[in-house]
C-alpha cells in the first residue's frame, strides 16, 4: 500500500476494484464501512455482489478480466468533464499526452458494452473518484490474477495521478496483501531477479555489494517464477526442489500439471508444519515450528514491519524455520551463525536500504513501516510525498485485452475463484478448527439461480465443473450474486478443487497465472 | 490547557478531553463498565461518576468535559456511596458463581465488588432467568450475567460494523439479542468474537476447549499470522499450550480481529503437527533424525549439484514465514547453492 491502514477512515471517497475486503481482509473492511458511515463515498467493482456492494454509493458488477475497460471508461469520463488535476499531471507525471490519446477511445457506452454495466454507472463512479479531495483506491487479486494484471494495476496507477491522488494521506494505489507476510517476503528477495530490498540481481554494484556481505560469489541471471520452475521441472531441467511453507497441490492453477511437475525431480525437500498435500510427495519433509513457537517479524500490507514472538516451544522435535536453514547452510560449507532471528534482522539492516532503521528494540512496542533508511527515521506513513519515487509518474497508455480464455459453445461459463471468510487459503490450518469447518465445511460453486434454474440443478446439488485442463465435482450454491454466465468457486478445498479447473496462462510482464479466468462446462451429476 | 482540582492537587490538562480522560492521563483510576476509548461515550454503567464542587448532582466522568476552573472529587464519600449502590444493584440480579465463572479473575464486575467491598447483592427480588445462547461455534452468550453496559452493541455496530445485535425492551426487560431474538447462529454475526473481547463479564465468552483460570496464563503479544493485515493480538498461553488468543489494539487494527486470528488458533497444538523429519522409503515415509535428514539432503544438493549445476535447483520461499526466515532461505540459494531461481506464491 502506498498508503496506511489507519488513514481509509479519513478519506472522501473509497474505490475498492477486485477485492472482497471484508471476507479477505476482514479488519481492513471494518474501516472501510466505518469510513462509509463517516460519510465517505464507496465505489465498488466487483464480478460478484459481495458485501461492500451493499455499502457502495455506486457498484459495478463487471464481467470478469474487464478492469483496464472500466478503468479506461472512467478516466475517459474525468477527462472529458475537465476533472483530472492539471497541476499534478503537469508538475508530477509524464507521458499524458499518449496515455489521454488511448482514453479518448474508451467511451463510456463501449466500455458499459465491454463491462457489462451501465453507462450512467460508469459516469456516477468516475464522478464521485475525480470530485472527491481525497481517494483511495483498494484493490487485490481480482486486479493481478489476470494476463492482463501488470497492466491493470498501471491502469489504477494512472487514474490515481490523473486525480492527483499520489502522495498524500487517505488516498494512494493500496493493493491489500493477501498472506501475513507476502509483503515482506517480496522485501527479502523472495523472488527470481530481486535481492533484498529489490536490488536487481543483474545489476554489477548491487552484485558487488552482497558479495562483499556474503563473502562469496552470487548469481547474476535472474532466476525462474514458479509457473517457470514447473514447467522447467515437467521438462526435467529442474532436478531439485526445495518448498519452504507453501501448498502449491492445492493453491496452484491446473494441479495436474504440478503433481506432474513434482514427480518428476529428482529430489523434493517440503518444510512445514503439517504433512501437507505437497509434502506427500516429499522425499524428505522437514518439521517446522508455527508462527506461536518463534521469534521474528512480518511486514503488513502497509509496509509496517512488527514483530512476532515466541509464545511456546517448537512442538516435539520440530525447529524454526530459521533454524533449520541455518542448519543447512553451515552443513553446506556457510559458516555463518545466528544466535537469534534479531542477529539475522541486523544482517537485513546492511543489506536492504529500507529496513536500514528496523531493530528489534524499535519495534518492541509499535512496528515501523518502510522505508525507514535510519535508526532516527520514524517510518513511512505514505509514500511519493512531494515527490513519485521515480522522478515524474509515467501514465501508461494501455488498451484492455480479452481473457487467455473466453467462454464458447463448448465450455460457456466464465470461472472466477477466491477465498472465504472462514477459511485461509489451502485449509492446512483453518481445515484443522471445527467451528469454521461447520461454518464452512466443503468445496462449492455459486450459480445464479437463473442459470441453476435452465440446468435443473437445486442448491446443495452435486455438479461436475469441466475445463480445458480437468474436472471436479463440487456442490451447487444458488445465489443472485453473480451473473448468469459467471461462476465463482473458492479454492481452498482439496476435495473440489477449484485449481484442477484454473488457467496456467501468464501475465507477460509479473508472470501470475489468470487464476481469475477460466471457461468451463457445468453438468448435474445424479446421486 | 484548563486547569483543574482533582482531589485538592491541582492539574493542567488539555482542553476538550473528559473528565474521565484527565483522571486517567494524570493516573487516577475511576471505574467504568461501559467505557471504550474507541466508541462514543456511553455514560450507562454510572460507575465513573464524580463530584463536581458546586453542581448537585454527581456526574459521569466519561461523558463530561473538562473546564477550567472545575473541581473535582473522584473518592468522595458520596461518589463511593453512590458506587456501591450500583454495583449492589449490578450484583443482586447477577448469578453468585464466580467459584465456576469461567471469567473469574478477568471480570470487572468482581473486581469492583472487591475493591467496593460489595459481598452480595442486597436487592433482593426477581432475577433474570434466560436460555443460554450456544449457537455460535465459538462464543456463548449468557443474558443472565449480562450487565446491559451495551459495549457489544456498539463495537458490532460502530466498530466491526456489522449490526448483528441490538438492545430489545426497555427497564428490567432490557436484553441483548440478535433481530426477533432468533439465536446468533441464523443472524449477521460474522464471528469476529470482538464483541467478546469487549465485554467486561462473564455474559459473552469464548468456547474454551481447555479449562483454564486467568491466573493460570501468560499472554504473548505477537501478529497474527493469516491475512496481510497485521493484526496485534495476545496468544494466551497455558503450560506448552495456546489456549486462547486475545486482540491487542496495534495500529493496523485498532484492537479488533476476525473470526480467524480470533479464534482459529487450534492448529498449532493439533495432533495432526509434524514432530519429526520424514524420510521417504520404498514409498512410505519413515521418521528419522534431524542428522539423517540434513545428510540426505546435503548428500542430494552436492551429488545433483555436481552433475547439473547450480540451476538444476530451484526454492519456494514463503509469504507465510518471517522476514528473517525468507532472508535466509533467499540467501541459501543465492549464497550456498549459487542459484536465482528463487520465489514464493506472491501472485497466488
Amino acid at each position: 500500500m502506498t498508503n496506511s491502514i489507519e488513514e481509509i477512515l479519513d478519506a472522501d471517497a473509497i474505490f475498492v476494484i477486485g477485492s472482497n475486503t471484508t471476507e479477505n481482509h476482514p479488519v481492513i473492511g471494518t474501516f472501510m464501512k466505518r469510513a462509509v458511515k463517516n460519510g465517505a463515498k464507496l465505489i465498488v467493482a466487483d464480478p460478484r455482489r459481495i458485501e461492500l456492494a451493499e455499502y457502495a454509493d455506486v457498484f459495478l458488477q463487471i464481467k470478469p478480466g474487464t478492469n483496464i475497460a472500466l478503468l479506461n471508461g472512467m478516466m475517459n469520463v474525468i477527462i472529458n468533464n475537465d476533472l483530472h488535476d492539471k497541476k499534478f499531471i503537469e508538475e508530477r507525471t509524464e507521458n499524458f499526452e499518449e496515455f489521454k490519446e488511448v482514453i479518448m477511445d474508451y467511451t463510456p457506452d463501449r466500455v458499459a458494452e465491454i463491462c457489462g454495466v451501465k453507462e450512467e454507472d460508469i459516469i456516477k463512479a468516475a464522478l464521485i473518484y475525480a470530485k472527491a479531495e481525497r481517494a483511495g483506491i483498494y484493490y487485490a487479486m481480482g486486479i493481478t490474477q489476470h494476463t492482463t494484471g501488470t497492466h491493470s494495476v498501471m491502469s489504477i496507477s494512472n487514474l490515481s495521478m490523473l486525480c492527483g491522488n499520489i502522495g498524500k494521506e487517505s488516498a494512494g494505489v493500496n493493493p491489500l496483501r493477501g498472506q501475513n507476510n507476502v509483503q515482506g517476503a517480496c522485501d527479502m528477495g523472495g523472488l527470481p531477479a530481486d535481492l533484498p530490498g529489490y536490488q536487481k540481481v543483474f545489476n554489477p554494484e548491487v552484485q558487488e555489494k552482497f558479495e562483499r556481505l556474503w563473502d562469496t560469489k552470487i548469481p547474476s541471471k535472474a532466476g525462474l517464477t514458479i509457473p517457470e520452475i514447473f514447467h522447467a521441472a515437467e521438462k526435467g531441467d529442474i532436478k531439485f526442489i526445495y518448498i519452504m511453507g507453501e501448498n502449491p497441490m492445492v493453491s496452484d492453477p491446473d494441479i495436474n500439471h504440478v503433481r506432474k511437475a513434482l514427480t518428476n525431480l529428482d529430489f523434493l525437500v517440503v518444510q512445514d508444519i503439517f504433512l501437507t498435500e505437497t509434502a506427500e510427495l516429499a522425499d524428505v519433509v522437514l518439521p517446522a515450528a508455527s508462527f506461536a513457537e518463534k521469534d521474528g517479524t512480518f511486514t503488513n500490507t502497509e509496509r509496517r514491519v512488527q514483530r512476532v514472538r515466541k509464545a511456546i516451544n517448537p512442538l516435539g522435535d520440530s525447529k524454526p524455520d530459521w533454524q533449520i536453514i541455518m542448519e543447512l547452510m553451515n552443513r553446506l560449507g556457510c559458516n555463518k551463525k545466528y544466535l537469534h532471528p534479531s542477529e539475522i534482522m541486523e544482517e537485513i539492516r546492511t543489506a536492504v536500504p529500507q529496513y536500514g532503521g528496523i531493530t528489534y528494540h524499535r519495534i518492541e512496542e509499535e512496528g515501523i513501516q518502510w522505508p525507514c533508511p535510519d535508526i532516527n527515521h520514524p517510518g513511512t506513513k505514505y509514500l511519493h510525498k512531494d515527490r513519485i519515487a521515480r522522478g515524474k509518474g509515467l501514465f501508461m497508455a494501455i488498451d484492455h485485452r480479452e481473457s487467455a480464455e473466453v467462454p464458447d459453445s463448448e465450455y460457456p461459463f466464465i470461472l472466477t475463484t477466491g477465498r472465504v471468510l472462514y477459511h485461509y487459503h489451502t485449509r492446512t490450518m483453518t481445515g484443522r478448527v471445527e467451528g469454521l469447518n461447520k461454518l464452512s465445511p466443503r468445496s462449492y460453486v455459486e450459480i445464479n439461480e437463473v442459470t441453476a434454474n435452465k440446468l435443473g440443478i437445486s442448491n446443495g446439488e452435486k455438479v461436475r465443473l469441466t475445463s480445458r485442463r480437468g474436472s471436479i465435482i463440487t456442490w451447487a450454491k444458488v445465489t443472485d450474486i453473480v451473473d448468469e454466465n459467471v461462476l465463482f468457486m473458492p479454492f481452498h478445498f482439496a476435495e473440489g478443487a477449484a485449481n484442477y479447473l484454473t488457467n496456467t496462462k501468464l501475465d507477460s510482464i509479473a508472470k501470475i497465472p489468470e487464476l481469475k479466468v477460466a471457461a468451463v462446462k457445468m453438468e448435474k451429476v445424479g446421486s | 490547557m484548563a486547569e483543574i482540582t482533582i482531589n485538592g492537587k491541582k492539574y493542567k490538562v488539555e482542553d476538550n478531553i473528559t473528565v474521565l480522560e484527565a483522571c486517567r492521563k494524570i493516573g487516577i483510576d475511576i471505574p467504568t463498565l461501559c467505557y471504550d476509548d474507541r466508541l462514543e461515550p456511553h455514560a450507562a454503567c454510572r460507575l465513573c461518576l464524580v463530584e463536581i464542587v458546586g453542581r448537585g448532582k454527581l456526574e459521569t466522568s466519561c461523558s463530561l468535559k473538562v473546564r477550567d476552573g472545575m473541581i473535582i472529587e473522584t473518592h468522595s464519600e458520596r461518589v463511593i456511596r453512590a458506587r456501591k449502590d450500583i454495583l449492589n444493584l449490578l450484583f443482586s440480579n447477577h448469578p453468585n458463581d464466580c467459584l465456576t465463572c469461567d471469567k473469574s479473575g478477568d471480570c470487572k464486575l468482581q473486581d469492583y465488588c472487591f475493591e467496593y467491598g460489595i459481598e452480595m447483592g442486597s436487592y433482593v427480588g426477581e432475577k433474570k432467568n434466560y436460555p443460554i445462547d450456544d449457537s455460535n461455534p465459538f462464543y456463548t452468550y449468557d443474558p443472565n450475567k449480562c450487565i446491559l453496559c451495551g459495549k457489544c452493541v456498539r463495537v458490532c455496530s460502530e466498530l466491526q460494523c456489522t449490526d448483528a445485535i441490538g438492545l430489545e425492551n426497555r427497564g428490567f426487560n432490557t436484553k441483548v439479542v440478535t433481530p426477533f431474538d432468533m439465536g446468533l447462529a441464523t443472524s449477521k454475526c460474522v464471528s469476529c468474537g470482538n464483541c467478546v473481547a469487549a465485554c467486561p463479564v462473564g455474559a459473552l465468552m469464548p468456547k474454551k476447549k481447555e479449562k483454564y483460570r486467568y491466573w493460570e496464563i501468560n499472554k504473548v503479544r505477537t501478529t497474527c499470522s493469516y491475512c496481510g493485515v497485521g493484526c496485534q493480538m495476545e496468544l494466551l498461553v497455558k503450560g506448552n499450550k495456546v489456549v486462547g488468543v486475545e486482540p491487542y489494539k496495534g495500529k493496523a487494527n485498532n484492537g479488533l480481529l476476525c473470526v480467524k486470528g480470533r479464534f482459529a488458533y487450534s492448529f498449532i497444538n493439533h495432533p495432526d503437527r509434524l514432530k519429526t523429519p520424514l524420510i521417504k522409503k520404498n514409498g512410505k515415509f519413515e521418521e528419522a533424525s534431524w542428522d539423517e535428514a540434513y545428510r540426505l539432503i546435503v548428500n542430494k544438493v552436492k551429488e545433483i549439484k555436481g552433475q547439473y549445476g547450480p540451476e538444476a535447483f530451484a526454492g519456494l520461499t514463503s509469504a507465510r514465514c518471517t522476514n528473517e526466515e525468507n532472508y535466509l532461505f533467499q540467501k541459501l540459494f543465492r549464497a550456498v547453492i549459487g542459484t536465482n531461481n528463487v520465489d514464493h506464491c506472491a501472485r497466488l
